[in-house]
């Protein structure tokens, strides 16, 4: 076991975990942030997203020892973020959410893809989300959600 | 098996090395020294050629062609599939926002969940693309003209190519490879590092030649 220290949402952390122990983990079950998702555990679903040092980052096979110093946003803080705002605003208006299990992961690629590229194509927004899963199918709604937040983007 | 296998591929490899050194010092000795256009000199030429056999079979392993593509996505395991969850290239051949290499790739290698990581992780560029668009890995002549066009290699004469295969981490990784998530250690090239090294000074101080076939 060994100590960590994390900047989460702005906000200091310490945990004592495991070295190899991924951040999915350390943010759900140390620091109970559970609104970070675990779907399949092997980067292959995306409702784990967050962001590490702005990149949108699949946190079940990122080690707690590989983070260092980059700091850590999450679901719970991304609505700080005037980007995440906009998305998280777009998602209400276009009611996406149905079982809503995926969302927070697709939210976290959502405003990613938007913070880099801000007018994004319909191809742009396949290649970007697409490895964030949704069960539900709601495919046309997340699209929907991100041109919306697109247009009130500055 | 595996470990006899690979110990006849290092056999083969010094023999072959120590042939081509052999040859340069003789080639040395007889004054007709290395130089820069030391293709000119057809014992070191081939002595070269020797090497770059050696280079090639590293180059074409999964572990280094795998990010070698001539597509729009890199490839994955020894069997070099596609890679899982629509990773595409992307303008910059490090992914694209929202699914960038970095999205899973760190900087070092996961053991605990079998990413791969090093610094830096993207795909070669598509000028240095050493597969063709049937994922069929191009010949030894073609990917030597490719690596030796300064064109197309980021302008590396023979001492950059060399300094390249030495100190570039992600070369590097390739020889470190990590686990898997099953806990299964990667494939290694045919080489060590050190006889890959040794084996691109030998080429580059035989003048980076290329085999003539096509």
């Amino acid at each position: 076991m060994e100590t960590y220290k994390l900047t989460v949402n702005g906000q200091p952390k310490e945990v004592t975990v495991n070295s190899g122990t991924p951040l999915l983990w350390v943010l759900r079950e140390e620091l109970k942030m559970t609104g970070t998702k675990y779907g399949c555990g092997i980067a292959a679903c995306g409702a784990c997203t967050v962001h590490l040092a702005g990149v949108a980052t699949r946190s079940c096979v990122v080690p707690v020892s590989l983070i260092g110093d980059r700091p850590i946003v999450t679901i719970e803080g991304i609505g700080q973020d005037p980007v995440g705002r906009l998305v998280q605003d777009a998602w209400v208006s276009e009611d996406v959410v149905q079982c809503g299990y995926c969302q927070s992961g697709q939210i976290m690629g959502a405003v990613a893809l938007l913070k880099s590229t801000p007018k994004p194509t319909d191809a742009n927004i396949e290649e970007s989300m697409g490895g964030n899963i949704c069960r539900c199918g709601t495919y046309p709604r997340i699209r929907q959600a991100i041109k919306t937040a697109s247009r009130q983007l500055k | 098996m595996v470990r006899s296998g690979r110990a006849m591929v290092r056999l083969f490899f010094f023999v072959l090395v120590g042939c081509a050194e052999w040859s340069a010092t003789l080639a040395g000795a007889q004054g007709q020294g290395l130089s820069s256009k030391g293709t000119d000199n057809p014992t070191t030429r081939d002595a070269g050629l020797v090497a770059w056999q050696q280079v090639y079979s590293v180059l074409t392993h999964p572990r280094c062609i795998n990010c070698h593509t001539a597509t729009n996505y890199p490839q994955q395991g020894d069997d070099r599939h596609r890679h899982l969850v629509n990773v595409v290239r992307g303008t910059e051949d490090k992914g694209v926002p929202g699914l960038n290499c970095a999205t899973c790739h760190q900087g070092a290698n996961a053991d605990s969940t079998g990413v791969p990581g090093a610094p830096n992780w993207h795909l070669a560029p598509l000028s240095m693309k050493w597969q063709d668009l049937n994922d069929k890995i191009l010949s030894s002549a073609e990917v030597c003209r490719s690596i030796t066009d300064r064109s197309k290699n980021h302008n590396l004469d023979g001492t950059g190519l060399l300094k390249h295969h030495a100190e570039e981490p992600l070369v590097r990784w390739a020889f470190q490879p990590g686990h898997s998530r099953d806990g299964t250690a990667r494939a290694l090239p045919p080489l060590t590092h050190d006889e890959f090294v040794a084996a691109t000074r030998t080429w580059v101080e035989a003048g980076t030649p290329c085999p003539q076939k096509r």
